[in-house]
């Protein structure tokens, strides 16, 4: 099965449903399904062909799930980048992934003109708002061994590393996730989540598989604006991250049984703290709240059911549906319950490998239990309990997690020895209240480099969550024996 | 009276969101939000910013765009926050 069948199946059962809505648009089925065809023909038109990559640099709209579908539909290979990026990101991920075609909206159009001149491949420019009409989508848009997406995730390299998705690969998280979740066609599901992060993206492609509507939102910015949609769409699914949860929270006017409609509430990325899922399940008595623990490199890992919410606060539980996590030691030997050690997943959502780069695609992806067969490394260190039930014990690298974003210190530093003066710097994640970790650079540079010289050059490099908030100056770092910066010291300190 | 909120909030948006003085660079009915200057922990930090300067309290049911979006609207609405307290302690 392809991935776009999800919507023309959906199409086919409920041509007069509500796909989608977005601020004041609100799309059918069947509209929904037109406009992708017209965009698929319209990518073959500008010479697109099976396989290619269109890079998707939208905000939350109809136009990003029109080229979302559009592109499988013409055979293609999506990938949504965040509209945060800048223009040399935006350069890199064209260049990783030799993009044929960039999709984009006049707020974004210079940033993506800047990045496009240094992208030879890209042949095909879109600009919302589409012109072309609804058609019949072209045939020959392959199988489902295909490669159907492309997710740019922080490495802790610096540099973002494509996750490579087959049709297969997302079809079985999706199937694997609406199962836990007993999506129906009757769920209507609210995102505030940018469709170029997975959570947010399986939103788009779970809402259709089931025939749901999908309410999409731009930001959780007003989130007054968010709770209203919520009455008045009569919502039943509302993915969350701990700082949506946290935003929510500080709320004064919250009261129990508001949203009457609504039938679960989801959290991944981090976990959330013991206090919040309390004041989550009083506030809504009526929901079911599913903690949750995934990487972009399988979508999912792992699913609390909410019946164990009250016994085990902590566990981000079980492998989801028709998958297996399970705990190894150094050796890859699994290790008995309480032992720490790295979890591995396999399963049919484990991504293929990383676009372009084999050596990091050998690091995460290592012989599973049939010659044929190669299971996840995580990266992440993990324990059970005696009943199975996962717990998250930390990263084996130094990814920060903030806003329920990855980032890479080391990408945060490169931006910052750009900087003249700048001798040392070093990123960290600190608690934070509100964002899960904040970032913190901490820095050794010459007189009259200042805080702010470094936040605003951040500004104008990164993506707004992985701006440092604040900056601790040092006369030198500290350093390991071979020399290097000990980043790992500053955490600690 | 307007036009001092205005550039107290237009020099908090410089310094905690451009990080530079004097925030020159926003227009007063650009978009924050669109721009990219503020996202959704920035407007707390702004409603914060309002509530310890202006001494007023922003509601849930006030925290929306339009009274937010811009350095306009944001004086407006805190012109007419301050207007109506005026009236309460008057009456």
């Amino acid at each position: 099965m392809r991935v776009e069948s999800f919507l023309l199946e959906s199409a086919r059962r409920f041509p007069g449903k509500t796909a989608l809505i977005a601020g004041a648009t609100r799309l059918t089925y069947a509209e929904l399904a037109a406009a992708a065809a017209g965009f698929a023909a319209e990518l073959r038109r500008q010479g697109v062909q099976r396989g290619e990559r269109v890079v998707v640099f939208l905000q939350n709209s109809p136009e990003a799930v029109i080229a979302v579908y559009g592109t499988l539909m013409a055979g293609g290979v999506f990938s949504v980048v965040n509209p945060g990026t800048k223009a040399d990101k935006l350069a890199y991920i064209l260049n990783n992934c030799t993009a044929r075609a960039l999709v984009t909206e006049p707020r974004l159009a210079g940033t993506a003109a800047q990045a496009k001149v240094h992208a030879p491949s890209v042949s095909a420019l879109l600009t919302t708002p589409y012109g072309f009409a609804g058609g019949p989508a072209p045939r020959g848009a392959g199988i489902d061994l295909d490669v159907a997406m492309i997710v740019y995730t922080s490495g802790s390299t610096g540099f973002p590393k494509g996750v490579t998705m087959t049709h297969q690969n997302i079809v079985a998280a999706a199937t694997s996730i609406t199962t836990y979740l007993e999506s129906s066609a009757d769920d209507i599901v609210l995102s505030v989540l940018p469709l170029a992060f997975d959570y947010g993206l399986y939103q788009a492609l779970m809402c259709a598989k089931v025939g749901a509507t999908l309410v999409l939102e731009k930001s959780f910015a007003f989130p007054q604006v968010i709770l209203e949609k919520l009455k008045a769409e009569r919502v039943t699914g509302f993915p969350l991250v701990p700082t949506m949860a946290a935003l929510l929270l500080q709320m004064k006017h919250l009261a129990p049984g508001m949203f009457p409609e609504l039938r679960y509430l989801t959290n991944t990325a981090a976990a959330l703290p013991k206090a919040h899922i309390q004041r989550l399940r009083e506030l809504f008595p009526a929901a079911k709240l599913f903690s949750m623990y995934g990487l972009t490199e399988c979508k999912r890992c792992t699913y609390l059911p909410p019946e164990e919410l009250e016994r085990r606060p902590d566990s981000v539980g079980i492998a989801i549906p028709g998958t297996e996590a399970y705990v190894v030691d150094e050796l890859g030997e699994r290790v008995k319950p309480g032992e720490v050690g790295e979890l591995v997943i396999r399963g049919a959502h484990v991504m293929k490998g990383y676009w372009a780069d084999a050596a990091a695609t050998e690091r995460a992806l290592k012989p599973g239990l049939y010659p044929w067969e190669k299971v996840l490394h995580t990266g992440d260190l993990f324990r059970a309990d005696e009943d199975g039930f996962l717990y998250f014990v930390s990263r084996k690298d130094d990814i920060i997690k903030t806003r329920g974003e990855k980032v890479s210190p080391k990408e945060v530093e490169n931006v910052i020895y750009e900087i003249a003066g700048v001798r040392e710097a070093a990123v960290i994640g600190v608690p934070d209240a509100i964002l899960g970790q904040a970032i913190k650079a901490v820095v050794a540079a010459d007189e009259g480099v200042t805080e702010r010289d470094i936040i605003r050059h951040c500004r104008e490099r990164l993506e707004d969550f992985m701006v440092p908030a604040t900056v601790e100056f040092r006369g030198e770092l500290p350093k390991s024996e071979n020399g290097k910066i000990a980043r790992k010291e500053l955490v600690a300190a | 009276m307007k036009h001092d909120i205005g550039l107290a909030v237009r020099r908090f948006i410089g310094e905690n969101f451009l990080f530079r003085d004097d925030g020159d660079a926003i227009t007063h009915d650009q978009s924050l939000l669109d721009a990219g200057i503020i996202d959704s922990t920035g407007v707390l930090e702004l409603v914060c910013f309002l509530e310890t300067t202006f001494g007023i309290e922003v509601q849930d049911d006030e925290m929306l765009p339009e009274n937010l979006y811009s350095i306009r609207a944001i004086s407006n609405y805190v012109g007419r926050k301050l207007e109506s307290r005026k009236i309460e302690l008057v009456a």
